[in-house]
């Protein structure tokens, strides 16, 4: 990587190293729809994880970012096990972790852990910080002294050794997520599966949060997968960003090509969607803008998931045809159809997806005739 | 206390202060002398982080605070009349018809067990004395013009059958039935995803232009007040700290804070890698105002001045700036 070019930058990764620590291949988490009173039979599916694959080299970090109901918590979840896949192998450092049972999936557990989005929610309120960070070690059966002490942890995410004694609400919103951390770092884990580890903090406190976790991986080796709805937090932090729409990937990329030259239309929509704090490139961005919603994954989109809302849809292929992931340049898959046709310039998008937020210094005269109901539509064009 | 207004803008809050008091407890100054003008045609931003007072004020400014343990003292002045002053019947004309608010969490804003139609048509009927047929026809409209699809069957839907995004510009349409002349808006995209972010943000901005009504934006997102407001103010510890212009204020941040929040925000267009600079402590550190600056506790611009008097919001570097040490052009922003 261009870890060379300037001193600040953090080394980063062999990204091409085969030394994979966490392979997903095929990975299904399909969620049954059931109905009926007295006989209940399932009627559906819910597709929440739908054929994802996914390689995480050792040391690196993994980005997932998409909206919500995309799949990205239910696929770090299947990951862990935390929910049954239905489907696809999960394999963690060469084993496979769905054939693992009882006490070989406990043993396995300790080597990935997780750290969750609100941490008020996720620690104990009636547990100390002391406690809080024992309870790894006593359920797996550690001795004192087979891992790190608890003022040791409390230093490593800058907590002063004070802090064992007292209760998760006498901290503030950052100061937990450090704790929620410290606990996922207690076994030392090779894997570490964040979910959304930041977006439930204050804005001065999320780049400490994130700064830490950088740190840490830096000190301590760890690989991360990063789940995250917030594209400027996980391009930040993480190596390889998969975006995920609708229970599958449809793009992945090293961080810096993908926010480079992203090809996926949906990739394109979010990142001009991202508000960016500046308003000289606020006011001359053109920006895509989404119609609708999310489709419903219990009733996916035929052909590709994305089409109802593509501002680039073609009448063949989009709709009948799901488009697998293709490599396109090295490191980079998309499943799109039509990728090298957008990237050329020789697709264009319907013009009423785009906004040119320079337009909107010159304001068109309107004059709203009183008493008369209004017809303009505002927002995107009905229908979609 | 003067009778007229002291300015032309259409809403002019002066000083105005929320004190919450409990018995046997210390007051809580969540407000403590907020000004700013919003004039027609113009979005004005107040950004701060939780704990700041910006939806307090904007509570206070539709005199939607409880009437018992709360002390609310200032101005605000819309139209003429004080709205602080103002008798409840009047105020509850006001209010839905002439100042409008939108909320953050749509879920919560909507009643769950009455169907979206009856909710929008009930503004139409209070305010417009509209009835049956003809209220239905306009509710219609708005939800259309908000960008709902479908809408003569989303009216008779309840509001857990409607997507987040659908509710907020639900929401939104019943902000907009009466053609309001201010419209509050606090947080109301902060429980949206980025795409119906940009679509709801995208309608407020038509709004505004189209309509020449003028918008109060609260957000803690700097992105979103970047692209959208014209005078920013920005919001710490129940004071405005700085207030400028967006363009001044994000081109030079003077305020600590300011420079603080800007640094600390990782941005998607900022070379990978770049590092971030967070504002050590967190926003409950808070020095309070009689003792000096309730920043000084997190501020890396602190000098001998800030923890002894607080300092007052004044004029300077073209902007107000209630700071002793303001940053100064090409300076790092302190780590």
């Amino acid at each position: 990587m261009s870890a060379t070019a300037d001193p600040t930058t953090r080394a980063r990764p062999d990204l091409a190293s085969t030394d994979v620590l966490l392979s997903v291949r095929g990975l299904e988490v399909h969620y049954p729809i059931r109905s009926g009173i007295v006989f209940e039979r399932q009627i559906g599916s819910v597709k929440a994880v739908d054929g994802v694959d996914l390689d995480v080299p050792r040391g690196s970090t993994i980005g997932l970012v998409g909206e919500s109901g995309c799949g990205k918590t239910t696929l770090g979840r299947a990951v862990l096990r935390l929910v049954e896949p239905t489907g696809g192998t999960v394999s963690f450092d060469g084993i496979d972790v769905h054939t693992l049972e009882g006490e070989d999936l406990r043993r396995m557990r300790r080597r990935m852990q997780m750290i969750f989005q609100d941490p008020m929610a996720s620690l104990d309120p009636r547990q100390s910080i002391e406690s809080v960070l024992t309870e790894p070690r006593r359920a797996h059966g550690i001795e004192v002294g087979g891992t790190r002490t608890v003022p040791e942890l409390l230093d490593l995410v800058g907590l002063p050794s004070s802090a064992a004694w007292r209760y998760p609400h006498e901290f503030s919103g950052g100061q937990r997520q450090r704790i929620g951390i410290a606990r996922a770092i207690a076994l030392e884990p090779d894997l570490i599966i964040a979910d959304e580890p930041v977006s439930a903090l204050d804005v001065s406190i999320q780049a400490q949060v994130v700064n830490l976790l950088e740190e840490l991986q830096d000190r301590l080796g760890l690989t991360y997968v990063v789940i995250a709805h917030d594209l400027a937090v996980v391009r930040h932090i993480a190596d390889v960003v998969a975006v995920m729409y609708l229970g599958g990937i449809v793009e992945q990329a090293p961080s810096d090509t993908l926010y480079a030259q992203p090809f996926h239309p949906y990739t394109k929509a979010l990142m001009s969607a991202v508000p960016i704090p500046d308003p000289v490139i606020e006011d001359t961005r053109v920006r895509i803008l989404l119609p609708g919603d999310i489709p419903s994954a219990a009733n996916p989109p035929r052909g590709c998931r994305f089409h109802t809302r593509c501002p680039y849809r073609q009448p063949t292929r989009c709709d009948d045809e799901r488009p697998a992931l293709r490599e396109l340049a090295p490191g980079h898959t998309v499943a799109c159809h039509w990728a090298e046709d957008i990237a050329a310039g020789s697709i264009a998008p319907q013009a009423e997806a785009i906004v040119d937020a320079a337009v909107d210094e010159q304001p068109p005269e309107f004059v709203p005739v009183p008493g008369e109901p209004e017809t303009t539509t505002l927002g995107p064009p009905p229908g979609i | 206390m003067s009778d007229a207004q002291p300015t032309s803008a259409l809403l002019d809050v002066r000083d105005l202060e929320v004190v919450f008091t409990r018995k046997d407890r210390r007051d809580v100054r969540a407000v403590d002398g907020v000004s700013f003008t919003v004039d027609r045609g113009e979005t004005v931003g107040l950004v701060g982080e939780s704990g700041s007072g910006k939806s307090v004020t904007s509570l206070a400014i539709m005199s939607l605070l409880p009437d018992r343990g709360v002390r609310v003292g200032g101005q605000v002045w819309f139209d003429g009349d004080d709205l602080l002053t103002l008798p409840k019947d009047r105020m509850r004309d006001i209010r839905g018809q002439d100042i409008a608010m939108v909320f953050q969490d749509p879920m919560s804003s909507l009643n769950p067990v009455v169907p979206i139609g009856i909710q929008v048509t009930e503004v139409l009927t209070r305010h417009q004395g509209l009835k049956g047929e003809e209220a239905k026809h306009a509710a219609a409209d708005l939800l259309t013009r908000v960008g709902i699809p479908d809408p003569n069957r989303r009216l008779k839907e309840y509001p857990h059958q409607l997507s987040g995004g659908m509710r907020q510009r639900a929401l939104i349409a019943m902000a907009l039935a009466c053609r309001p002349r201010v419209l509050i808006a606090d947080e109301p995209t902060t429980a949206l995803d980025v795409t119906i972010q940009a679509q709801i943000l995208e309608l407020l901005k038509e709004l505004v232009r189209d309509s020449d009504a003028a918008l109060v934006m609260i957000t803690h997102d700097l992105g979103v007040i970047a692209g959208l407001c014209d005078a920013v103010h920005v919001m710490y510890a129940g004071r405005v700290v700085e207030s400028a212009g967006r363009r001044e204020l994000f081109a030079e941040p003077r305020h600590p804070y300011t420079g603080g929040l800007l640094a600390s925000v990782p941005r998607l267009d900022a070379p990978r890698g770049a590092p971030l600079h967070p504002i050590p402590g967190s926003p409950t550190d808070i020095r309070p105002w009689a003792q000096g600056c309730a920043f000084s506790p997190r501020c890396g611009n602190r000098i001998d001045p800030c923890t002894e008097s607080p300092p007052a919001l004044e004029e300077a570097l073209g902007r107000s700036l209630r700071c002793y040490n303001p940053l100064m052009a090409d300076e790092e922003v302190p780590a």
